[in-house]
């Protein structure tokens, strides 16, 4: 992830309870992430098992979305630990989710690997946007702008999540801070 | 300041006399468990970070169960144990259980348990949601994702933010027809999918010290579909002969100081508790199985680390015993123990598979987590189509057991067999006098 405090774009927008296996369903599950190709691979399966009618998060036939932030309701990203679910939206282009609440394993995933930033929303914003919707996230201001309507509204500062996620992941933020001394090889 | 359990547990890990919720504590490791579709990036995260040439912290607590995706054709599934062998190869970790041979198990949650490997009061993490199951045995089991687990890999520790516990006690006995998974569906209905978001859920109670080892492992199994980051029982005489016939290694329960506080307390009536089902597409729509008896059904399934135990199997063979199924019924046994189990365990004289047979289950010859989640299209028991179908397993969510058309009912062995029987969601005190 870039350091920048400003993540601008089209929102995709989903409702409560969206599940890792609607994130990125089982049978994709035998791609290994730190494999490259396999990686980029995940990503074209982003949210593809929402129910049909939904939308595509990813166009059929290509690897990246069009969609910076994905908008959801309550408790993204439960069900199972599957590291594969932040690793998806981030491989296909995503950079925030922004949501009510997250189920606790998707979220540490999210910042241990550094792919995107979970970041929270003390009122409900699914109904404030539609997918397609230009959005501007401002993380040092904690703020997410609509910029079809104009409306600006204030979000969670995510602590000392954010230069986790800055930095990388946990591994590159606890070299970057000396925290492991050896190199990456 | 008393302490619950699992306070108590992360306490002793990380060095310290006391722990409170939402202190951040770096624990240390007891064991540290994966499989085939979480361990191969796991292995690669850990190979970038500490060295191609690096070692394990200790391959003793390293425990490697291939579970998932073994019965298939896909190439990648098979690529994917390889690595595992490989890497159990170079690191010389000897609680490998591999595919195609004696040593293979199945289901990772039960298999650490049978095999001996969750004890009380130490910490155990696994690369997969349900690895809360161990909680039954008085420890801290959760699941985390592979960068963690790498981490772990490396360095043998994890940092943790000690949860706030919400107590859930159960007075009297539960009736004769209610089993675990009517007890943590109807809690799951009670506080919904994230009401237990961040917290330990604890089990206590007269009812609860009644449950056999494998009902305890239910309830504390399905804790992640309410949210919950660990579950936890008491050790008592159950507890401690279960894991002393299974391992030699000394360990020592914790119980909770009198006067720990909890976040949420609840008391329920434990007779008062009804065979319950939770409707498409979530763990918490919670209903009676009474309610849902108009319900058609085109399929059955009873398997996973949640209903695929050996007293599981013993259940619905209580109902299916002289009856047919009048719905394809899939049966997976959870490990290999539970498969010969099948041939072994009695209901009425007869032998499980006899019992299965007879009735016209389609009984899985190979023990693996198959068609829970869904997985390769040639996983035995897929829906592959607009099924509707009642499943002791622990998910709904769409597409969960494969094809997004189809309906997933959970519920208990009884509830789920009788259904089988009747080809509509039947309350199990229908069969069971």
């Amino acid at each position: 992830m870039s350091a920048s405090s400003v993540i601008r774009g089209p929102v995709f927008v989903v409702g409560d309870n969206i599940d890792t296996d609607q994130i990125i369903p089982a049978q994709y599950l035998t791609l290994v992430p730190t494999i490259p190709e396999e990686y980029e691979k995940l990503g074209s399966y982003a949210l593809i098992g929402l129910p049909d009618g939904q939308g595509r998060f990813v166009p059929e036939g290509a690897a990246k979305t069009p969609y910076a932030i994905v908008i959801a309701g309550r408790n993204f990203g439960c069900g199972s630990s599957r590291e594969h679910a932040p690793i998806a939206l981030g491989a296909a282009g995503a950079q925030a989710v922004v949501a009510e609440s997250y189920a606790r394993i998707f979220f540490r995933n999210c910042v241990a690997t550094g792919e995107l930033y979970p970041v929270e929303s003390p009122v409900r914003l699914v109904e404030a946007f539609q997918t397609g919707d230009e959005a501007e996230i401002d993380l040092d201001a904690s703020a997410i702008t609509n910029l079809r309507t104009g409306q600006r509204l204030a979000l969670n500062a995510l602590g000392d999540a954010r230069p986790v996620i800055d930095a990388g992941g946990l591994f590159a933020y606890a070299r970057a801070t000396g925290m492991i001394s050896q190199p990456a090889s | 300041m008393p302490m619950t359990m699992t306070e108590k547990i992360l306490a002793r890990a990380s060095g310290r006399t006391a722990v409170g919720p939402g202190d951040n504590v770096w624990v240390n490791v007891d064991v540290l468990m994966t499989h085939d579709v979480c361990g191969p990036g796991t292995i690669g995260i850990f190979k970038r970070e500490f060295g191609k040439d690096a070692k394990v912290w200790d391959p003793e607590k390293v425990v490697i169960i291939p579970d998932h995706y073994i019965f298939t054709r896909d190439q990648k599934c098979h690529r994917n144990v390889d690595i595992l062998r490989d890497f159990v190869r170079e690191q010389g970790i000897p609680h490998y259980y591999d595919v195609g041979g004696k040593n293979y198990k199945g289901v990772c949650h039960i298999a650490l348990a049978q095999e001996g490997h969750t004890r009380p009061g130490e910490v155990l993490f696994g690369t997969d949601s349900h690895t809360c199951t161990a909680g039954a045995f008085n420890q801290f089991a959760t699941g985390i994702g592979n960068t963690d687990a790498a981490f772990i890999l490396g360095t043998g520790k994890l940092l943790v933010k000690v949860p706030p516990t919400m107590r859930f006690e159960f007075e009297g006995a539960f009736p004769p027809y209610v089993l675990a998974k009517d007890v943590i569906l109807h809690i799951i209905g009670d506080i919904g999918v994230d009401g237990g978001t961040y917290k330990a859920m604890e089990f206590v109670g007269e009812a609860v010290r009644g449950l056999t080892m494998e009902e305890r492992m239910t309830l504390c199994n399905m804790v992640i579909e309410g949210g919950g980051k660990n579950g936890v029982l008491e050790a008592d005489d159950v507890t401690l002969d279960y894991v002393r016939a299974r391992t030699g290694k000394a360990f020592e329960p914790v119980a909770a100081d009198p006067g720990a506080s909890h976040v949420f307390h609840r008391r329920y009536d434990a007779s008062a508790i009804e065979p319950t089902v939770a409707t498409p597409h979530s763990p918490d729509n919670k209903a009676t199985a009474h309610a849902l008896r108009d319900v058609r059904l085109t399929r059955a399934y009873i398997g996973s680390c949640t209903g695929g135990k050996i007293t599981d199997f013993i259940n619905a063979a209580r109902i299916m015993r002289g009856r047919r199924v009048t719905v394809d019924t899939f049966l997976v046994p959870a490990t290999t123990e539970i498969s010969q189990g099948l041939h072994t365990e009695t209901v009425g004289g007869e032998t499980l598979a006899a019992i299965f047979e007879a009735a016209g289950c389609q009984l899985s010859p190979d023990a693996s987590c198959a068609a829970c989640l869904g997985g390769p299209k040639d996983t035995f028991g897929r829906i592959n189509g607009p099924e509707v179908c009642i499943s002791t397993t622990n998910r709904n969510f769409p597409g969960r057991m494969g094809s997004k058309e189809g309906q997933v009912y959970l519920a208990s062995p009884y509830t789920v067999a009788a259904s089988a029987v009747t080809g509509r969601i039947t309350d199990p005190r229908e069969f069971l006098s």
